[in-house]
């Protein structure tokens, strides 16, 4: 029985995606941009500067990380490479009021909600079991690491804005709509698909952001969607917009549009960004096992960063400003490694802190037999309940 | 140290083929699938990243090269579709076997693996088979965190219809698979990350392990030692340090949870009148609550000098912090602490 898992052509769809700046760092004139153009026109030179001033941190940060995860420093380094744009772009289209649910490569999305970058080490040093408050870094969600998971989420979130009353009063500086990222390998995941049916259903005030970044470890998009993955959304009946994921103005520009939306009482919106995983999926992956070099130049010649400073220096940004930005970046890189390095392990105690909400009588049963086990031999004979045997739990 | 005589597992297990080869872990699962495939062309895998990268941890390898693409598959990432199509397909008539990436996404799966293929051939009144292989890594101890971690076996043992095995060595991770792909039952197959990388004498050929015989890997008067999984090799490991210290243990391997081998870990508590049950997964509940249980109800409760003693993972998530992640499940010292005390007390 020929089980055949050859792959006929995948549509490309018709439409081109939404693009505001040409690869050469020119603006698109063209029928799909001109509902977008106005908004980048009323932009000041420093939002503009500011675009690209997060890229340039955010890759400069991605080389240190990487750096010091190969010197032992970091237990793994998941690099955004080459997918600066999608979300820096984006992140700087949500208010502060909105909330923002990352999947686990969106670093520079946290750092513009105000989290500070060191928070993400921590997680990847091993030094803490993987959170943050959310209150405390501008609605910047905890990263995801089963695939999908966020997705819906994202939606029960957006749910309880829509019940709160607090989107759709017309107020666009009260007014709360959620923005939720994840990867093209993850649209395959049951998660992604039912919180789309429960966004359209619902009519919940939130974006889905898809950054199809090609790959899925070692799995092309084409193994993922036959169809253009922003095609899907409209089968559930959400509104959808395709856009070149390296250009950091289309990215800001149609997200801005899809959050006011989605902030107005709209429902959902959907975006897929075209961009691509320039680097590993992490550091424990050798990409060159599973993908050709050509596809790397196509896309290297398309660098969303190489885009933006042509247009800032075809707006006359000055050199100064370059200058001063080489010299932040080294300054915030070494930032982050100084302070990395001075990460400590977490004390004992963060094994049961947390396990329950409130004092649960197991929990507290083997923290004092860890107690007293860890004290030494001879004084961990005696349990302290008669029912739980000496050697209740684990140990050291 | 004495030897009571009796058989062993360990001497009935060795089937077919008995000239054996040095293979990892890992490279053992390679050789079963590689020879279950070419012996049997209903065989097939899917599983996330099995093809052209090899595996998350390396154990495909090159099986696609050797097998092809159409029967060694990528799957999109969707683990309910991994075992629901697999599901199908064994309802056919075809041994697939699935990979979950991580045995933690078993859980995106359960409605396919509780509710589906276990019933199935209950509800149908015995019309249809589902000849189901899912195979799926545990456990801890690779810094991976509270969601890549744990050890469910026991969500799978609660589950009549399924069978569940639990290799320990390279060559059980052979033997294992291949009768698991054998069996007309879906049969769930917990490796261990750990493990991948450790060699060990492999049987060559079509070298089966029997489903439901434990295995006696070491044999001492004083204590009996049943272990699971990575707790195995520790448990050997404190034994040759208790062993310095003047205590022998006897070292029993279930290898397969369900069916389990009473009669084996029954006669063996017997000769020692001492039994300390080690696994990694967390203490409630966990498989060794029902070793116990079945100690308890057996000929063996007369014979015990002790109490039975369970060691074993803390009562929490698996935390990411390496120092912390390795205080959490048992390790080597703790073993041999709390084999010592049982010997010294009692
Ligand atoms: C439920 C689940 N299945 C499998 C994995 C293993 N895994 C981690 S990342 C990944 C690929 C995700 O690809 P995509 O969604 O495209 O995101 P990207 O990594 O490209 O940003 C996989 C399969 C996982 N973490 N969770
Ligand atoms: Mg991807």
């Amino acid at each position: 029985m020929p089980l055949s898992t050859a792959l006929p052509p995948a549509e490309t769809g018709t439409a081109e995606p939404v693009r505001l700046l040409s690869p050469e760092g020119q603006l698109v004139h063209s029928a799909l941009s001109e509902e977008y153009l106005p908004v980048i026109e009323a932009l000041p030179d420093e939002r503009l500067e500011d675009f690209h001033r997060q890229m340039v941190l955010m890759r400069r940060w991605d080389i240190e990380a990487g750096n010091l995860q190969r010197q032992g420093q970091l237990a793994l380094w998941i690099p955004s490479h080459g997918q600066e744009a999608a979300q820096v772009g984006s992140a700087f289209a949500a208010k502060p009021q909105d909330h923002v649910f990352p999947a686990y490569r969106e670093h520079v999305v946290g750092k513009i909600r105000g989290l500070d970058p060191v928070r993400i080490m921590a997680i990847l040093r091993g030094i803490d079991h993987g959170g943050w408050d959310p209150r405390e870094t501008g609605n910047f969600h905890i990263y995801v690491l089963v695939i999908g998971a966020q997705s819906l989420h994202a939606t029960g979130y957006a749910m309880g804005i829509g019940l709160d009353g607090a989107s759709g009063t017309g107020d666009p500086d009260r007014d709360e709509a959620v923005l939720v990222y994840f990867g093209d390998g993850a649209t395959s995941q049951g998660d992604v698909n039912e919180a789309m049916i429960f966004a359209a259903s619902y009519q919940t005030p939130q974006v889905f952001f898809l950054q199809n970044n090609h790959w899925a470890i070692s799995v092309p998009v084409e193994r993922q969607s036959r169809t253009p993955l922003y095609l899907r959304a409209a089968g559930f009946g959400i509104p959808t917009t395709q856009i070149d994921g390296n250009d950091v103005l289309a990215s800001y520009a149609v997200t801005q549009s899809a959050l006011d939306a989605a902030r107005s009482g709209a429902g959902p919106r959907f975006i897929e960004a075209l961009t691509y995983r320039m680097g590993a999926h992490t550091s424990s992956d050798d990409p060159t096992k599973y993908r050709e070099n050509e596809e790397l130049a196509y896309w290297g010649a398309r660098d969303p960063i190489t885009r933006m400073e042509a247009f800032l220096r075809g707006r006359g940004a000055s050199e100064s400003y370059f200058r001063a930005l080489a010299v932040e970046a080294e300054e915030f890189a070494a930032d982050i490694r100084t302070r990395t390095l001075a990460l400590q392990p977490p004390p004992r105690e963060r094994l049961f802190r947390h396990a329950y909400t409130d004092a649960h009588p197991l929990v507290d049963e083997q923290r004092a037999w860890l107690e007293r086990y860890e004290a030494g031999y001879g004084d961990a004979a005696a349990p302290d309940t008669g029912a739980a045997p000496a050697e209740d739990g684990a140990g050291a | 140290m004495s030897d009571h005589g009796a058989a062993t597992g360990t001497e009935v297990r060795v089937t077919g083929a008995t000239e054996t080869t040095v293979m990892t872990y890992a490279e053992a699962i390679r050789d079963a699938l590689t020879t279950a495939m070419r012996r049997d062309e209903r065989v097939f895998l899917m599983g996330e990243d099995v093809g052209r990268y090899g595996g998350a941890f390396g154990v495909t390898g090159d099986l696609v090269d050797r097998i092809g693409p159409d029967r060694v598959r990528d799957t999109t990432i969707s683990e309910l579709g991994i075992v629901g199509a697999g599901v199908g397909a064994a309802v056919t008539g075809m041994r697939p076997i699935v990979e979950i990436q991580f045995s933690d996404f078993t859980a995106q799966a359960m409605d396919q693996i509780a509710n589906q293929a276990a019933k199935i051939h209950f509800m149908l009144g015995g019309a249809m088979q589902v000849p189901l292989v899912i195979r799926a890594p545990g456990g801890s101890g690779t810094g991976a965190a509270a969601q890549h971690s744990q050890s469910l076996e026991a969500w799978f043992a609660h589950v009549p219809g399924l069978k569940v095995l639990m290799p320990a060595t390279a060559d059980d991770a052979k033997g294992l698979l291949l009768s698991a792909i054998e069996d007309p039952n879906p049969v769930v197959v917990i490796e261990h990350k750990l493990l991948y990388k450790t060699p060990g004498q492999v049987r060559t050929g079509y070298a089966t392990t029997p489903i439901g015989v434990a295995s006696v890997r070491r044999r001492g008067a004083d204590l009996t030692i049943v272990a699971t999984g990575v707790e195995v090799s520790r448990s050997l490991e404190a034994a040759e340090r208790l062993a310095a210290d003047g205590i022998q243990a006897t070292v029993v391997d279930p290898r397969t949870l369900k069916p389990l081998d009473s009669e084996t870990i029954v006669r063996e508590v017997i000769s020692t009148g001492r039994v300390l049950l080690v696994q990694e997964a967390v203490k409630t509940l966990g498989f060794m609550s029902e070793v116990a249980a079945v100690i308890a109800e057996s000929e063996a409760f007369v014979h015990l000098r002790a109490p039975v003693a369970r060691l074993a993972g803390l009562d929490i998530p698996i935390p990411y912090a390496p120092q912390l992640e390795r205080a959490a499940v048992p390790q080597v010292e703790d073993i041999v602490a709390a084999a010592t005390r049982l010997v010294r007390e009692w």
